[in-house]
């Protein structure tokens, strides 16, 4: 019964986002009020019916109903509870469920969050969404239904893949898909102000802290797929420039550049073509991302059976969403208002130039990741693309990025002084290279790279720091996204840091070794003990003992385990680590090699500052969420006299695009008496 | 106005190019080999009573599948082979690839003579067992000759020509299915010719 009721419920939905989709959306083309006021209700009817759709799925799991055959594909008895909840989204269709459910979360968000928009616009808005929720319902009916019933009812279930049995995998793609869906918003802001011609500063501010978060997910979501890759796949690798990692790689360079340019576009009213056309692509690009997971026409690792029909699908729509998007975009940009002037050298010059790098960086990525399928359909041969273009590529891109990042924070708004700034920079910029040059010499053998990578992190960590101490001294209250831009830079200089010391002192031993064996990498000793036989739930394993003496003393015992699987012909390797804040030892555990003294091939890894990568991923974590949280973005929601005022500001300078740009000029001179910048509170109140 | 078109452009550019990728597996990767004449090589048999070069059968079509007794796949091919062999008058020449495997020898105590005689005897023993499709069996114990014509996966087939030109090259098990749609039709083109 629950199968059917889900898919009866899902089918209830896809009409509900139909309307959600058709009538908000003709309302606000023909002024039709009480239209327009039907979109918030559908479309938190359409989230409800979303959420018990998933429910019963879930159920399904829970209950080992092994007579649907997703859940008969993706469950097992033994599997224990926790990875049966995981297991929903363990495969094509359950993930798209998690998909669409996303999305009616997000758009119910948008829906309740956004009392103090004109119903115009949150009409418009909701439309995109439940047109995008149409196509993804569509998708799941016609093309990957995960209530099909199997009969008969097999025994038994085939188990969830052991790669996803991990805690790691249980969050990862929520997190990635929180990302990815989130994109949705901001293009759906894009589009609502595309179809009306106003692009203007009250749109990126609506935009701004629904794209902050939507980035912060993202970025967990790169990072846990990061972490758990190194920690569950064994060999030690934290990045690979998978297909599948690029795709997710590229809506995050994109929307990181959109963040940037929002700010140019909400503060100084620049650059709105520009800001758009990101809003778009980072959406397309978590739309291609699935095209290329769900269609297989890339080898990746974490490609999903491939199925001709539903590439078929994904690409239509794809090309009708991004088409005509870009359609609008080529009619309605050439119409936009220009920003108020800006000298060559000022704060927006840098982001323009540093949302242009990361911009590149992303075709670069795109390129990339696309050659192999390129140079196949012009019938020029087979090729893969690997990790020597894109570490070519990608790094040398990223170096004036970070480079200009610190300008990009102190410079003023419309025209700044270059001698103030090297005045202003120089210690910082002197001490960078010093310490940059200096610090390799105590942890291993001096190259140009790490000097590079390192005083480019210092750069950027001990800017921001500068940046942060000299703006607490001032007098004023300091608002959320000061504090979340900062700390997100800061954030970027860790992974950056670490990046580049795993790269440069990073030492790999594969080895073989027999119980009673030692390796050593300096200053450690790693001694094989014994090794085991092990019962876990579901999985047997054999289980190493690894005694690690650091300078002569016995400091702990590591135990890497290789794991069989009851249900699966693969085994599994379980790495074991011991972190700490400068390295982590990593030792994965082999097959027994033939012979008759029973040797083992083992994996023995010094990875130092790995930790590094995880803490900076999550400190800018936290800064998106600091930034979001800014009260700024939350006026009107709980009205106040004052916000009333900036309300009413709002809607008049919506009205009259002209009028408005002066205000925000008015802004931006403001701001040239702050060297915090546009980032510290400025209240609506001071215009009016 | 024009500038505004570009994105748009692009992406139309992009999307043919989607739609093209969809029409192929990226998982098939040709052999460089095909169309090429097969590399040349002289073998004992697996009677160990003569030795077989592919110029020998120059003037024929024929096939070269690679096989290996402790290959699970070769099991699952070797009947559809066997009634091939008999439908057919096109030679299929077996070479024996790796018989000996590392786990077989793991104190490395065997001599290449022992080495040598307990493939022969454990490829006659598999033969007599599950039928011989082949018209002769080549013995490539070092995998040399497999590393000439690029095998990297056992069974492995490829067919080739009356000029001893490689034509096609079949990677995994053969099928009945893909025996009647693709091998045969090659086949019957190639006598033809």
């Amino acid at each position: 019964m629950i199968a059917e009721l889900g898919q009866y419920i899902l089918i209830l939905a896809l009409l509900v986002a139909l309307v959600q989709c058709v009538l908000p959306m003709v309302g606000s083309l023909t002024k039709q009020h009480a239209w327009q006021y039907l979109a918030r209700p559908t479309a938190w009817l359409q989230c409800a019916l979303i959420v018990t759709a998933f429910g019963c799925l879930l159920t399904g799991f829970l209950t080992d109903d092994f007579s649907i055959a997703y859940v008969a594909e993706h469950s097992n008895h033994l599997l224990p509870k926790p990875y049966k909840v995981a297991a929903v989204w363990g495969g094509h269709e359950g993930s798209l469920m998690l998909w669409v459910l996303m999305l009616s979360i997000w758009t119910s968000l948008v829906a309740y969050f956004s009392k103090s928009l004109p119903i115009g616009v949150i009409s418009r808005v909701l439309s995109v969404m439940g047109f995008i929720s149409v196509g993804f319902i569509l998708f799941i009916l016609f093309t990957s239904n995960p209530f099909l019933r199997e009969l008969p009812v097999p025994p038994e279930g085939r188990d969830l893949n052991p790669l996803l049995q991990d805690p790691g995998l249980v969050i990862h793609p929520p997190m990635l898909y929180m990302g990815y869906v989130g994109m949705s918003v901001c293009f759906a802001f894009a589009i609502a102000a595309l179809i009306t011609g106003r692009l203007d500063s009250a749109w990126s501010r609506w935009s701004r802290p629904w794209t902050v978060i939507a980035w912060s997910f993202l970025t967990l979501g790169i990072g846990l797929g990061s972490w758990w890759a190194y920690y569950e796949l064994g060999w030690g690798g934290w990045w690979f420039w998978d297909p599948v990692e690029n795709a997710s790689l590229m809506p995050w360079l994109v929307s990181t550049a959109l963040i940037h340019s929002l700010m140019v576009t909400e503060k100084r009213g620049g650059f709105k073509a520009w800001t758009v056309l990101l809003a778009i692509a980072a959406f397309s690009l978590s739309l291609l991302g699935t095209f290329l997971v769900r269609s297989g026409v890339l080898t990746s690792v974490h490609a999903f059976a491939s199925d001709p029909t539903r590439g078929i699908f994904v690409l239509c729509f794809l090309a009708i969403v991004v088409g005509a998007s870009l359609t609008l975009f080529a009619w309605r940009a050439p119409t936009v208002t220009l920003g108020g002037t800006m000298g060559l050298l000022s704060r927006e010059t840098f982001l323009l130039l540093n949302s242009v790098l990361l911009s590149v960086a992303t075709a670069a990525v795109l390129l990339g990741t696309l050659y192999p399928l390129v140079i196949d359909a012009l019938n020029l041969g087979k090729l893969s693309v690997g990790p020597p273009y894109f570490n070519v590529v990608f790094a040398p891109l990223m170096i004036p990025v970070l480079f200009l990042l610190i300008p990009g924070t102190v410079a003023k708004w419309r025209s700044a002084n270059l001698q103030d700034m090297v005045m202003h920079l120089r210690w910082t910029a002197l001490v960078s290279v010093v310490l940059g040059a200096l610090l390799p010499l105590f942890i291993g053998e001096w190259s140009f790279g790490v000097f590079l990578g390192w005083t480019l992190g210092l750069w950027v960590g001990l800017g921001t720091l500068q940046h942060m101490f000299e703006r607490i001294l001032k007098p004023g209250r300091i608002g959320g996204s000061f504090w979340g831009m900062h700390c997100a830079h800061l954030g970027l200089a860790i992974v950056v840091m670490g990046v580049t010391g795993v790269k440069s002192f990073e030492v790999e031993r594969d080895v073989k070794m027999a119980i009673g064996d030692e390796v050593t990498i300096k200053p450690y000793v790693f001694r094989l003990n014994e090794i085991n036989e092990v019962k876990g739930p579901n999985y047997t394993a054999s289980q190493a003992q690894i005694e690690v003496f650091n300078s002569g003393e016995s400091t702990e015992i590591l135990r890497p385990e290789k794991r069989h699987y009851l249900s699966s012909a693969m085994p599994m390797t379980e790495a074991a680590i011991s972190s700490n804040l400068w390295r982590d030892l990593y030792v994965s555990l082999g097959d027994p090699l033939p012979g008759s003294d029973q040797q083992w091939s083992m994996r023995i890894y010094y990875k130092p500052f790995v930790p590094w990568l995880w803490v900076g991923v999550l400190v800018m974590v936290l800064g998106g969420l600091l930034a979001a949280l800014d009260r700024r973005y939350r006026r009107g929601s709980s009205q106040t006299p004052l916000q009333t005022a900036g309300q009413a500001l709002t809607t008049v300078s919506q009205a009259q695009d002209l009028g408005h740009s002066q205000n925000n000029q008015l802004v931006g001179e403001n701001q040239n008496h702050r060297p915090t910048g546009g980032n510290s509170d400025i209240l609506h109140g001071t215009h009016s | 106005m024009k500038k505004f078109l570009i994105p748009l452009a692009l992406f139309v550019v992009l999307v043919l190019f989607l739609a093209a990728g969809l029409k192929r597996d990226p998982h098939e990767i040709p052999s460089p080999l095909i169309n090429r004449a097969a590399p040349e090589f002289s073998l004992q048999t697996l009677s160990g009573k003569s030795t077989f070069s592919p110029s020998d059968y120059k003037g024929r079509v024929w096939l070269l599948n690679v096989w290996a007794t402790w290959c699970v796949s070769c099991r699952e091919e070797h009947p559809v082979l066997v009634a091939f062999a008999k439908q057919i008058a096109v030679p299929i020449v077996g070479l024996s690839y790796k018989e000996i495997q590392p786990q077989d020898d793991p104190e490395k105590k065997l001599s290449p003579d022992a080495q040598l005689s307990l493939a022969r005897s454990r490829g006659a023993v598999w033969l007599e067992r599950h039928g011989n499709p082949y018209s002769l069996s080549v013995m490539d114990l070092d995998g040399r000759v497999g590393i000439d014509y690029g095998v990297y996966g056992v069974p492995e087939t490829y067919i080739i020509d009356k000029e001893g030109v490689i034509r096609y090259k079949q990677i995994g098990p053969v099928t009945p299915q893909l025996l009647t749609n693709t091998l045969l039709p090659i086949i019957r083109g190639l006598e033809n010719s």
